[in-house]
């Protein structure tokens, strides 16, 4: 199928994440449809990757059976992917719990919208404390890509794939309505063939292999456990692991930011577009600000944001949202430097001036 | 070069694949480009706009709330619109759909009959290609043959046939569209 040639089309983001997980080799997608994510589904309906890839493609009953459907076939070593906007996502989070406990790869991703509740069908981000600090019970952690592009949603299954097996944990791509709904360039990656199940068997020893494969290990999956002693180990085993993952996968991309920069702000998502040209308003005038965008929001970049706090006048956090991610920023700044926040909520998206101009009436502020 | 194009009017007037043709034909001129619709509850009848930037360099904002050309094929677009227009930016409307004209004095503003000449030639479906061929004479934003190429990728092969009707109104816009100021 791959002729080596380089795929440029013009894509919406949902539908570049359906595309992208069709040629990363998914093995299967469940999920519901819901406002602002619907053509992730709609896509792989009309590509019909099980005509070609072997993929499936199963439009479950409730985000809730999606989520269990995931968990599944995660416990078998396949590599599955569900997809939903923030009300959805918020059912989801019993089953992230249950996979996060027994330690099982798949791909959520999630196309925020305003909230709470049902909230609007508008674009949104505040689901970083949902995506970050998580919903479901217990000591966990999510490895959360934030794409602030349709080339990075595509990029993100690839990266996706790649992290929840190498952690054996769940990765959630945070989006939101406005990367889901756009449409940009995009270089779609060459196909790569799903795993068979040899290959399954090598890269997922732990896997559940039914009663047919009987070169491989008996294995169960359970996070009920009634020894307190044994469940602790088990914590603190995840806890080690989510301190090497600290170590090891932060990502975050810098935007003109250097000794000089006075001002910082910290955006992901649909928010660091829109800084951008704020900041590129801002520099025209002389103003040395520039941007730290974190790629990954677990785990958060809070040692660069803590070095770069010692030099900075001040920090704009900038998010379609009351304020989320800022406890991280101020949490990083450890004081250093004071942390402000701006944005909409409920659906509503800052333009370029509102930030532009937030910012000045910040700056005149903390002059006075 | 960066042009930011907000497009608007009813749905079901082609707005959403109006701008679709555009950022394609962005493309084939190796530029970068971003296109965000206003979606929701619409529908044929409702309001449709998107948002087009073409540009040399990497699109920052796909939102923005001043334009350098603004699009506008019904009255509540143009209400909603003419104030956000860059000062030295275009206009450009509809004749049969706006009754209220633009008053503003320190933008362009170009009058396309796109809704008359559809009627006249019988074709409504031609009419949003109408209107672009008026675009693109009064923007230097990309050649016909680059939208014409667009037009190839953004419509499925069993639709190609219909690609000379469509190139044959955007040629016919370009020599419609009249300047009012």
């Amino acid at each position: 199928m791959y002729n080596g040639q380089k795929d440029i089309v013009l894509l919406k983001g949902n539908e570049a994440i359906a595309k992208a997980a069709i040629r990363y080799g998914y093995d299967g997608f469940f999920g519901y449809p819901i406002t602002p994510q619907s053509e992730v589904l709609e896509t792989l309906a009309a590509d019909k990757p099980w005509e070609t890839t072997g993929m499936v493609v199963l439009q479950a009953e409730s985000e809730v059976a999606s989520i269990n459907m995931l968990y599944g076939a995660g416990c078998t070593g396949k590599l599955a992917f569900t997809s939903s906007s923030s009300p959805g996502i918020a059912l989801m989070q019993e089953g992230l719990s249950y996979m996060a406990a027994c330690e099982i790869p798949g791909v959520i991703v999630s196309v925020g919208r305003g909230g709470p509740g049902l909230g609007t069908i508008q674009p949104g981000q505040a689901d970083y404390n949902q995506s970050v600090y998580g919903g479901g019970n217990g000591d966990y952690n999510l490895i959360v890509l934030a794409p602030n592009s349709v080339q990075e949603m595509c990029d993100c299954m690839g990266r996706a794939k790649e992290l929840t097996f190498k952690w054996r944990m769940p990765v959630i791509v945070l989006s939101d309505g406005v990367i889901g709904q756009m449409m940009e360039k995009v270089e779609l990656p060459p196909f790569i063939p799903r795993r068979t199940e040899e290959e399954i068997g090598q890269q997922c020893p732990w896997g559940t292999n039914g009663i047919g494969l009987k070169k491989r290990a008996y294995n169960f999956h359970s996070s009920l456990e009634f020894d307190p002693a044994v469940m602790e180990d088990r914590n603190r085993k995840m806890s080690a692991k989510y301190r090497q993952i600290e170590v090891e996968e932060v990502d975050y991309e810098l935007y003109n930011v250097d000794e000089s920069t006075e001002y910082m702000i910290v955006a992901y998502g649909i928010s660091s577009r829109v800084s951008m040209k704020a900041i590129d308003m801002l520099r025209e005038e002389g103003v040395k600000i520039g941007m730290l965008r974190p790629k990954t929001l677990w785990p958060f970049p809070e040692k660069v944001i803590n070095q770069l706090s010692k030099q900075l006048k001040g920090i704009l956090c900038v998010e379609q949202c009351e304020g989320q991610m800022i406890k991280d920023v101020r949490l990083a700044a450890e004081g250093q430097t004071k942390v402000y926040h701006t944005g909409r909520s409920g659906g509503i998206i800052s333009s370029p001036m509102e930030v532009y101009e937030d910012f000045k009436q910040l700056t005149q502020a903390t002059a006075n | 070069m960066t042009e930011e194009i907000i497009i608007s009017g009813f749905g079901g007037q082609g707005v959403l694949s109006m701008g679709k043709i555009l950022a394609y034909a962005g493309i084939m001129e190796g530029k970068q480009v971003s296109w965000m619709p206003a979606y929701g509850p619409e529908q044929r009848g409702g309001t449709a706009n998107v948002t087009v930037i073409v540009s040399d360099e990497v699109v920052s904002s796909p939102i923005v709330s001043r334009y350098d050309t603004a699009i506008v094929l019904n009255q509540p677009s143009l209400e909603k619109f003419e104030s956000q227009v860059k000062p030295g930016g275009t206009i450009i409307y509809d004749g049969h759909s706006i009754i209220q004209p633009p008053t503003r004095t320190d933008i362009s503003i170009y009058r396309i009959d796109a809704m008359e000449e559809a009627a006249r030639t019988g074709n409504s479906k031609v009419f949003n290609m109408l209107v672009l061929g008026g675009l693109l004479k009064v923007r230097s934003i990309a050649s016909v043959d680059d939208v014409v190429k667009g037009l190839r990728k953004a419509l499925p092969e069993r639709h190609h046939k219909l690609i000379p009707m469509n190139e044959a109104a955007i040629r016919r816009g370009m020599e419609i569209i009249e300047k009012m100021n």
